[in-house]
This record gives structure tokens, C-alpha cells and sequence, in this order.
């Protein structure tokens, strides 16, 4: 098994962030992973990408040229990005940030309102969690569990109260997928 | 000793494993794609009880590694390819006056400011010669985080043990990246003895001097013999490389660093389509591994050798040279800061078999 995913959107939505923690939890669950960051001129220019690879193989490139997997928290990224994605990949797209949302015909395509459903949570911040969590339960990569684990160990002291709203913000995104 | 595995940026990973293995002071300048580096020293230095200096240029840098290591001191510094040939007289001076030191080069894609993704165009730079004059350095090229993270044990232990600078030659990717690691080697290298440091007489009357200049020639000639004595035992003791899949391929491709594990992907690829593919990875790119990738070349089954890099053909010399004609030796790399995808290396591999069956 080898998951090959990218991950994209502009400076600020914690999709570098996003990218660490699955891999992290791809590390915990015992598999193979990578994580490389977007540390071009485009990242200077307010957009972030990173490619996370998560394997039973040993990981050659590490560098996603063709993701299974595709999560587009903007419009400029899923146009950029989903000619790439291989035929039955996946694509999550924040259909908040993208007007008119619409996936290729021959993807599975979900969309996760991420950015409004962080606002009822009364968090923006919490935005790629919401989509972590709609990933997880679209591939069954990782279990959910796994990451709430690791909420506990990452938020900690003052910011403890930060590991149930993250928490919601996981099964927020992942109530997503379930009905769609 | 904790094999538990962790996620660790490639940078960061690096600086660490310095500090574990008994680096006692780092001096730097930043540049991308090797930031990291000074940032992590400038934190954890101090904590280790080391000296972190953020000099004022690159070539401050490197002399302050000479003053360092004039005195005994375990010293290092990194940068990343416009910066490593601000560093090469400093270079050569360590070479010059038989100095310990660690030069990490992250490289990014040139020439000239060039970008800053990842390059391995400063092969030729690296492993020909380190800077002016008849010198050379030992130079290991790491393909993944965890085995940068060893090699800085073995980059300081060699530079003690030949009185010589080590470069780790590695690139943006393996900078920036994260990937799991464990420590496996936790323990600082032993303390060496610099009887030559200029230390203070310490009471043996005898003046310390360490220098580069020898103004009789004769006497820089034998400095220079004694060099090139030093570099025949390191080119039989300290070759190192990893060959996979090597045993009976049809074509075997050469690549160190990022290149080669992206081209073990490929290999992959293309022994699932039937290719009886193999990789050749040199671990020290200098002294180059060419026995041992003569040997395997020289199989009845290999019908092509395919040079893997990105640049125009830098370590393709090497291979020619360990070959000697005797193969086809064709060469597919990716320049300027692109990376090459394992389809293309595959594909390369593919068209290099076809040529030599026609």
C-alpha cells in the first residue's frame, strides 16, 4: 500500500501543519512516511503545498508527481493540482474557499465547507483539522483514533482545552464524508 | 541508546546529529535550503555546551572553522552551493595545513545564484578538488535523513582520523524533508588527541604552528606527497557504497543522494515490468566506489550502465572512468533545481536497453 498525497492551499491554513500531523500519525501506526514542503518562490508568494508519501514499501521518491490523494483547500490548487491526481484518486476540496466547486468525473470527489464549519466551531484555525478528519474517514488510511491520541500529547498545559475542539473539528470532517 | 523511531527535518536532523557526536562549534551564514542548520545550532549549541557564531559571510565562516580546529576544537559549518564556493579557499587552507572539519552542502540548483530547489551540480566542485591546489576532501553523499544522521559520526570520525576536511553532500530534498529516524549512535566520539593543535606549549617548549604556507617548494612538495600517501589509504580503506538488485541485472543505474532513492523507485517499476534492473549507489562519492562498480558492470547479463543525476553529467565521469568503455554508459539527469519523477528514470532505462539491443 502506498498513499501518495498532496496537499495544497495558501500561507495560513495550516496545510504544512496538516501534512505533519498525518505524517506523524502514519509514523505511529508503524508505516513507512515522508513529508516535503513546498520551500520555493511559490511559497513566497502566499501559496503552501507539501507531499506526504505513507507506505508499507520503503519510500524511494518522495516527491509526489502523480497523487492518489488530493486535498485542495483552494480553488488555484485544485485547478493546478487535480489534472494530476490519478484516475480513482481522491479529492477533498475546502468548498469554501472555491467557488463553483467541481471534480473531475473520474476521481472520488467530496466537499468539505471547511472554513464555515470552523466558524460555527468558533475556531478558524481549526479549518484543516475539519479536513483531516474528512480524509481519514474517505480512506480509512489512518485511524481516527491515532490522531486523537496525539492531540492529547500535542496540546498540552494552557492549551489543553484545545484537544476537544480539535477533536470535534476531526468528526466534523469526517460527518462529511459519511453523508456524501 | 533509544531506537525509538521519530520524525525529524532533514536539517535539523543534521545539526543534532552533529551536536551527538561531539561537535563542540558551528560557524555559519544562512541561505536556503539549508536554513535550518545555524537556526537549530543558534538553539541546541549553547544548550550542549558549544560555541555557535553566525559569522558575517560564508568565508568568515569557514576561516573561523580553521581557527577552531587550529586549536583542537571539533568544528563545522554548511551552506548550500553559492556559499560552499564562498568557502573554498577556506577549503583549501584546512587541506593545506592537514585540518580536521565538517562542510555540510545542502546543494540547490545553479550555476550562479541558480534557485533554491534541490541540485547536485556541485559534484565536480566537491569531489575533483576542494579548492585550489592538489587537494581532496572526503565526501559522503547521503540518500536519507537516517543516513545523513549517521554519517556526521563518520564525517567527524574520518576527519580526525586523516586530518582532513569531510564534506556531507547532500541537497535541498534531504534538507527539507521529514522523515522517521532513530538514533542509533548516541554516544560522542572519543576525544582525539591534537598533539599539533595550537593550544598553548603546555609546557613541551615546543611551538604549535599551523599553517599553509611553506614557502621552500621542496618542502610543500613532500607536504603534498604526504597528501597523496594519505589519500591512497583512504581510497582503499574508506570506499563506500550500496548496490541493489546489482546480481545478474540487465542495466544497473548509477545515482547518489536524492536521485538514487527516487531511482529506487524505478528500479522497482521496472522490475515489475519484467526489466531486470539494478542501482548503484556510491555512499562516498569521493574516493569513488569504481572497483566495486566495475566489477558488478562487468557481469555478461548488464548491457548498459544509466547515470542518474541532477546535473549535466557529473558523476557520469566516475562511471565512465570505472568502465572504461567496456559498456554502454548512457546518461538521463534533470538540472537546474528540477527533480527527476522515477517514470522518467524508468523510461530512460527502457530507451538505454533498446539502444543497445538495436
Amino acid at each position: 500500500m502506498t498513499r501518495e498525497v498532496l496537499i495544497a492551499g495558501f500561507g495560513g491554513q495550516g496545510v504544512l501543519a496538516m501534512g505533519r500531523t498525518l505524517t506523524e500519525a502514519g509514523l505511529k501506526e508503524g508505516y513507512n512516511v515522508t513529508w516535503v514542503p513546498s520551500y520555493g518562490p511559490e511559497m513566497r508568494g502566499g501559496t503552501a503545498n507539501c507531499s506526504v508519501v505513507i507506505s508499507t514499501e520503503p519510500i524511494g521518491s518522495p516527491v509526489v508527481a502523480q497523487p492518489t490523494e488530493l486535498i485542495a483547500m483552494n480553488g488555484p490548487s485544485l485547478a493546478r493540482f487535480e489534472p494530476l491526481v490519478d484516475a480513482g484518486g481522491l479529492v477533498l476540496v475546502n468548498s469554501s474557499q472555491v467557488e463553483n466547486p467541481a471534480c473531475r468525473a473520474d476521481v472520488r470527489c467530496y466537499l468539505v465547507p471547511c472554513m464555515e464549519e470552523a466558524g460555527k466551531l468558533g475556531n478558524f484555525k481549526v479549518a484543516n483539522m475539519i479536513m483531516l478528519g474528512a480524509y481519514i474517514q474517505a480512506t480509512n488510511a489512518l485511524k481516527l483514533d491515532t490522531l486523537k491520541e496525539m492531540l492529547a500529547t500535542v496540546f498540552t498545559g494552557p492549551k489543553a482545552h484545545l484537544v476537544a475542539l480539535n477533536i470535534k473539528a476531526l468528526e466534523v470532517g469526517a460527518s462529511y464524508v459519511k453523508e456524501g | 541508546m533509544s531506537m525509538q523511531k521519530e520524525l525529524w527535518k532533514g536539517n535539523e536532523a543534521i545539526a543534532e546529529a552533529a551536536i551527538r557526536a561531539g561537535c563542540q562549534a558551528y560557524f555559519g551564514y544562512p541561505i536556503t535550503p539549508q536554513n535550518e542548520i545555524p537556526e537549530y545550532m543558534s538553539r541546541r549549541m549553547p544548550q550542549a555546551g558549544g560555541v555557535f557564531v553566525q559569522a558575517e559571510s560564508e568565508i568568515a565562516a569557514i576561516n573561523m572553522v580553521y581557527g577552531a580546529s587550529a586549536v583542537g576544537v571539533r568544528a563545522m559549518t554548511s551552506s548550500s552551493s553559492p556559499g560552499i564556493s564562498l568557502k573554498q579557499e577556506g577549503i583549501s587552507y584546512l587541506v593545506g595545513a592537514n585540518l580536521p572539519a565538517v562542510i555540510v552542502n545542502m546543494m540547490r540548483g545553479g550555476p550562479g545564484l541558480g534557485t533554491i530547489q534541490p541540485g547536485q551540480a556541485d559534484y565536480f566542485q566537491a569531489t575533483r578538488s576542494p579548492g585550489h591546489g592538489d587537494g581532496h576532501m572526503i565526501v559522503l553523499a547521503p540518500a536519507s535523513i537516517q543516513e545523513a544522521v549517521d554519517l556526521m559520526w563518520d564525517a567527524f570520525a574520518l576527519a580526525d582520523q586523516y586530518l582532513t576536511p569531510v564534506m556531507v553532500l547532500a541537497d535541498g530534498m534531504i534538507g527539507q524533508m521529514m522523515e522517521p529516524i532513530s538514533w542509533k549512535r548516541d554516544q560522542p566520539l572519543p576525544e582525539v588527541d591534537k598533539p599539533w593543535a595550537a593550544d598553548g606549549r603546555d609546557g613541551d617548549g615546543k611551538t604549535h604552528f599551523v599553517t599553509s604556507l611553506r614557502l621552500k617548494s621542496a618542502d610543500n612538495e613532500r607536504f603534498v606527497q604526504d597528501l597523496a600517501q594519505r589519500y591512497r589509504q583512504i581510497q582503499e580503506n574508506e570506499v563506500r557504497y550500496e548496490a541493489t538488485d546489482c546480481e545478474n541485472a540487465e542495466i544497473i543505474i548509477a545515482a547518489f543522494g536524492t536521485t538514487a532513492r527516487i531511482a529506487s523507485t524505478a528500479v522497482r517499476q521496472l522490475r515489475a515490468d519484467g526489466v531486470k534492473a539494478g542501482l548503484f549507489r556510491p555512499i562516498t562519492v569521493w574516493p569513488y566506489p569504481d572497483q566495486a562498480l566495475r566489477q558488478l558492470v562487468l557481469q555478461d547479463s548488464v548491457k548498459a550502465v544509466l547515470t542518474v543525476e541532477m546535473n549535466l553529467g557529473q558523476m557520469h565521469e566516475d562511471v565512465r572512468l570505472a568502465v572504461r568503455g567496456d559498456k554502454p554508459t548512457p546518461f538521463y539527469g534533470r538540472t537546474g533545481g528540477m527533480v527527476p519523477e522515477p517514470r522518467d528514470i524508468a523510461r530512460a532505462a527502457q530507451e538505454a536497453l533498446q539502444e543497445v539491443s538495436e
